[in-house]
């Protein structure tokens, strides 16, 4: 079989965080065809990578890095992801998966002993491997590749790298990793002997306005403890504390448009969690204390549905989140209908015995999932189209579980609004919050629709526990995080009013976030909760409140 | 009415689970009773149900050696459901009603803090087996967790030297209570020692159960673009979840900036999809993948316990640092009562000093004679894909403990009991 460096199986032995990167590259690469043949490694270099010391290591990681041999970079690659092998001293092996191995020593395949121990790298080996493999990488065929080595090679300060950041720049067309190139080369050249060229680097690096340089730049521009500069040039400082400037000032943007996105991400989670709690509590008026544990029954439904997708699914693993979604609404939303008959109907009219009720059913509820489950967490994973994110404005990263959560959670209320001014259920829900006396005078099956009522809030707290799945913990004890947020959004957008949850629970998350870099978590919260206490104090029906007389 | 009536018993049977008053004692003579006082319910109960189990498979197993003294052990078996104050009443109960001749349990230092009074005042006997803050030496505390000197210290030293990336910079995150605020000043204190100034080190607070870190993996993404960054995290449990998850997504790998914890352990990452966090790194003095024959036997009791218990996940139960220490108390104290031929307190406090025990953790480890805290070796171990620990990282042998850390100001004077 041949092997070359980049053929799509040994590509699936890339870590985990890089999958996406590695589906991308699968996707490039033609498959087959590698221009050097590989031979087999110097057996000395092969014995000091078996070597249990990391000096050894680390010489024989820096040879393979020098090496021009495809099986060289193959090894590294190798080594870096867990599955370089080794058997005895002499032999290492590349685990091809299959119980099969490629004995690096002789470059053929054959069946991986069963004494064959993985050698591990820890992270001074994890760097220098990178560091190794930035010159091979640099010409791989795959764009992505080619540029995760050049913006790797961004913050190195080692001259070596120079010679072959001008090949490599003379060889690439794609221009954004030229762009990611000269940002590479311009670091080094400010070590240059060439005042010109040092002050050119410089207003290259203020270009890219990356934080990562502004250290850098500092050093240059300002005088060290005592008086002197690093930088004797005085054009080349101002110009340095010219591109501080400009790094500045752009970072100085990207944390407010950090802030503002982080604080519409927590809104959205609040959001989602209230949003069930503002049509039982805030249209049924039902303070539900169980409403915390229906969030914590959609996220376990998550947790089950990805364990029947990894039995009997495997190939469909990327998906599960999309069938939990109606599983866990189903499931949340007996559960909620359940309790409405035999528990919550009884207790219309009494807030204070069904405060009681409810605290006691999340008792019981959390107590049955931690009996059923255990009490530890369970791991949910998440999909890979929800891992990893991306960076925008040079600094600020957007994660993807986070922006599908924030789209998710429109999506809901979408859904609600749709549900309640929109179909017959709604309009009877709503008949019932202004005047339950006349709606039944009318012919509304009010103890019906009580019912679908709740179940429909509960079945939304299912959806919003699968998105939390997948932001944080879950365990018998996830409702008890969040039940204080929700009613704390409901009370202070208006009960009885949809609009005022949604602006609630992005106005609390977007003031929240601004006030936490300034203060610290534990502040911040502490604030969020007086802000709240003095809202309430001034206008008690909270922000939005149904007007009219019907409001009893 | 019959909803009424089911309504009621409903009632009934939570108003005895909420007050934890569920002890699983049964009658019988010449026995001798053992304590155990951990939340089995409320946020606690995910760290604590397992000291119970490992707690109870280890009375079994001494029982089925012959008991001690030619007595067998009866477990008393309380749940203070991560209730600080309700800690101090269950442990009244078990010394005072049950009469239990010694009580294993607490997790937090709050826990611990708040039945302390109990035990000094009815001359109880407690076991605590978790890693803490120190600052603390009881005559009727034994404790077989790490004292800061065993853990948090020797993990900042290797993050300083050159195989664990040289760190020029510190992040000291935490959750807002007493062990990581303690902590923290203790290794501020040691890292301007080592000449890192007040300006390279940040610490920063979060409540407890906060999940949302988006604000913090920015700031730490902010503060590593000024060198070498590494990051020392005391958050709590399972908070570390959504704070891993954060910083997986955000791109920050162990790579570019380091993250060592000290309350991660497999037990905390078995609730977690640990392909991101390859490559961090937690410290402990015991870790499931040390290789020996004592630890080997070990796990292999504890999976034959679980699975013939039936405990929930028994097909993938892991053993971690308290748990071993859990394990290695109840041995030491069995061999004290031995030495000393009683139960009595006071002897049995005066036998445990110099005891030693054959621990998983891979040395023969002591009992110091005076301070009664172990000797511990320290390891430290990355992240694995599969949630286990590789070994990066170990002292030569035991390590004894300094509960009174040099490098709190007025500590000099303060060394014995």
């Amino acid at each position: 079989m041949p092997t070359s460096a980049h053929s799509p199986l040994f590509l699936l032995y890339v870590p985990f965080r890089a999958f996406i990167f590695a589906l991308v590259v699968m996707w490039m690469t033609p498959g087959a065809a590698q221009a050097a043949p590989a031979e087999p490694l110097d057996p000395a270099i092969i014995a000091r990578l078996a070597d249990s010391r990391t000096e050894a290591k680390l010489a024989a990681i820096a040879a393979l890095g020098q090496s021009a041999n495809p099986l060289a970079s193959q090894t590294l690659e190798a080594l870096l992801a867990g599955v370089l092998n080794v058997v005895a001293p002499d032999t290492v092996l590349i685990d091809t998966g299959a119980g099969r191995g490629l004995n690096v020593a002789s470059h053929t395949e054959q069946i991986m002993p069963p004494e064959a121990q993985p050698i591990m790298v820890n992270n001074r080996l994890r760097r220098a491997i990178q560091s190794a493999l930035a010159g091979s990488r640099l010409f791989s065929e795959s764009v992505a590749t080619r540029l995760a080595a050049a913006r790797g090679l961004q913050n190195s300060t080692d001259l070596e790298h120079l010679p072959l950041l001008e090949k490599a720049l003379k060889n690439e067309a794609q221009a954004d990793v030229r762009r990611a190139l000269e940002v590479a080369e311009a670091n080094l050249a400010l070590q240059s002997p060439d005042a010109d060229v040092r002050r050119d680097a410089a207003v290259r690096l203020g270009q890219t306005r990356s934080a990562a340089f502004r250290s850098t730049l500092v050093r240059i521009a300002e005088p060290r403890p005592d008086g002197t500069y690093a930088e004797t040039d005085e054009s080349v400082r101002a110009a340095a504390a010219s591109a501080v400037r400009m790094i500045e000032n752009h970072q100085q943007i990207v944390a407010l448009t950090g802030h503002l996105y982080f604080g519409l991400s927590l809104g959205s989670v609040l959001l989602l969690a209230a949003l069930g709690l503002a049509i039982t509590f805030g249209l049924m008026g039902v303070i539900n204390m169980a409403h915390g544990e229906l969030l914590m029954i959609g996220a376990y439904t998550t947790w089950l549905t990805q364990t029947l997708f990894r039995q009997w699914f495997p190939e469909w693993m990327n998906w599960y989140v999309v069938a939990a979604l109606p599983a866990a609404f189903l499931i949340t939303a007996c559960v909620g209908m359940v309790l409405e008959r035999t528990v919550i109907r009884w207790l219309y009219g009494r807030p204070l015995e069904t405060l009681l009720a409810t605290w006691g059913i999340s008792l019981i509820l959390m107590q049955t999932v931690r009996t059923l489950f255990g009490a530890q967490n369970v791991e949910v994973s998440n999909p890979v189209w929800m891992s990893g994110g991306f960076t925008v404005l040079g600094g600020l990263v957007l994660t993807y579980n986070r922006l599908i959560i924030i789209v998710f959670s429109l999506f809901v209320v979408a859904l609600v609004w749709v549900l309640l001014n929109r179909t017959r259920l709604g309009l009877f829900i709503r008949a019932i919050t202004q005047n339950r006396r006349m709606a039944d005078c009318v012919g509304v099956p009010t103890g019906r629709v009580d019912m679908l009522a709740f179940g429909l809030g509960s079945g939304i707290a299912g959806l919003a526990g699968v998105a939390l799945s997948q932001l944080g913990n879950v365990g018998p004890d996830l409702g008890r995080a969040y039940i204080v947020d929700s009613f704390m959004v409901v009370v202070l957008g208006g009960v009885g009013q949809l609009a005022g949850t949604v602006i609630a629970a992005f106005g609390l998350g977007t003031i929240n976030k601004f006030i936490e870099p300034y203060s610290g978590a534990v502040l911040a919260k502490i604030m969020i909760l007086v802000l709240i206490v003095l809202v309430v104090q001034r206008r008690p029906q909270g922000l939005f409140a149904p007007r009219g007389r019907s409001v009893e | 009415m019959k909803r009424r009536l089911v309504l009621k018993q409903m009632t009934a049977a939570s108003v005895l689970a909420l007050s934890g008053w569920m002890p699983l004692a049964y009658s019988a003579q010449d026995t001798i009773k053992v304590g155990i006082l951990h939340s089995l319910s409320g946020t606690m109960a995910i760290s604590e149900t397992s000291l119970k189990d490992v707690a109870l498979m280890t009375i079994d197993e001494i029982n089925a050696s012959g008991g001690v003294n030619g007595k067998m052990l009866e477990a008393v078996v309380v749940d203070p459901a991560s209730d600080w104050p309700m800690f101090a009443e269950r442990a009244r109960h078990l010394l005072a009603q049950e009469k239990v001749a010694v009580v294993f349990g607490c997790w937090t230092s709050v826990s611990r803090k708040s039945v302390l009074p109990v035990f000094k005042e009815l001359n109880g006997l407690l076991f605590y087996p978790v890693q803490y803050e120190g600052e603390e030496l009881e005559r009727n505390v034994f404790y077989t967790g790490a004292a800061p000197n065993q853990q948090a210290i020797p993990a900042v030293e290797y993050l300083l030297s050159e195989d664990g990336g040289a760190a020029k910079r510190f992040v000291l995150l935490g959750t807002d209570y007493v062990y990581p605020r303690t902590t923290n000043k203790i290794l501020r204190a040691f890292l301007n020692s080592k000449g890192i100034p007040d300006t390279d080190i940040d610490e920063v607070y979060t409540p407890f159960g906060h999940s949302d870190y988006q604000t913090i993996v920015a700031n730490i993404k902010r503060f590593s673009a000024g060198g070498r960054t590494a990051v020392v995290s005391t958050i709590n449990g399972d908070s570390n979840v959504p704070f891993y998850k954060e910083l997986g997504n955000a791109g920050l790998s162990a790579t570019d900036v380091p993250v060592v914890a000290f309350s991660v352990g497999e037990e905390e990452l078995r609730g977690v999809d640990a392909k991101p966090l390859v490559g961090h790194l937690a410290a402990w003095n015991y870790f499931q993948s040390i290789k020996n024959p004592v630890n080997a036997a070990f796990i292999e009791k504890w999976k034959a316990y679980a699975k013939a218990k039936n405990l929930p996940n028994a097909a993938t139960v892991v053993t971690n640092d308290p748990m071993e220490a859990t394990y290695v108390g109840m041995h030491m104290w069995k061999q004290a009562v031995e030495q000393a031929k009683t139960t009595d307190v006071d002897k049995v406090i005066e036998a445990m000093g110099g005891q030693t025990f054959a621990a998983p953790d891979g040395f023969t480890i002591q009992m110091d004679a005076t301070n009664h805290h172990l000797h511990k070796p320290v390891y430290i171990g990355e992240i694995q894909a599969d949630g286990q620990f590789n070994v990066v990282w170990k002292t030569d042998g035991p390590v004894r403990a300094q509960p009174w850390s040099p490098y709190i100001a007025g500590n000099e004077s303060k060394q014995g009991l």
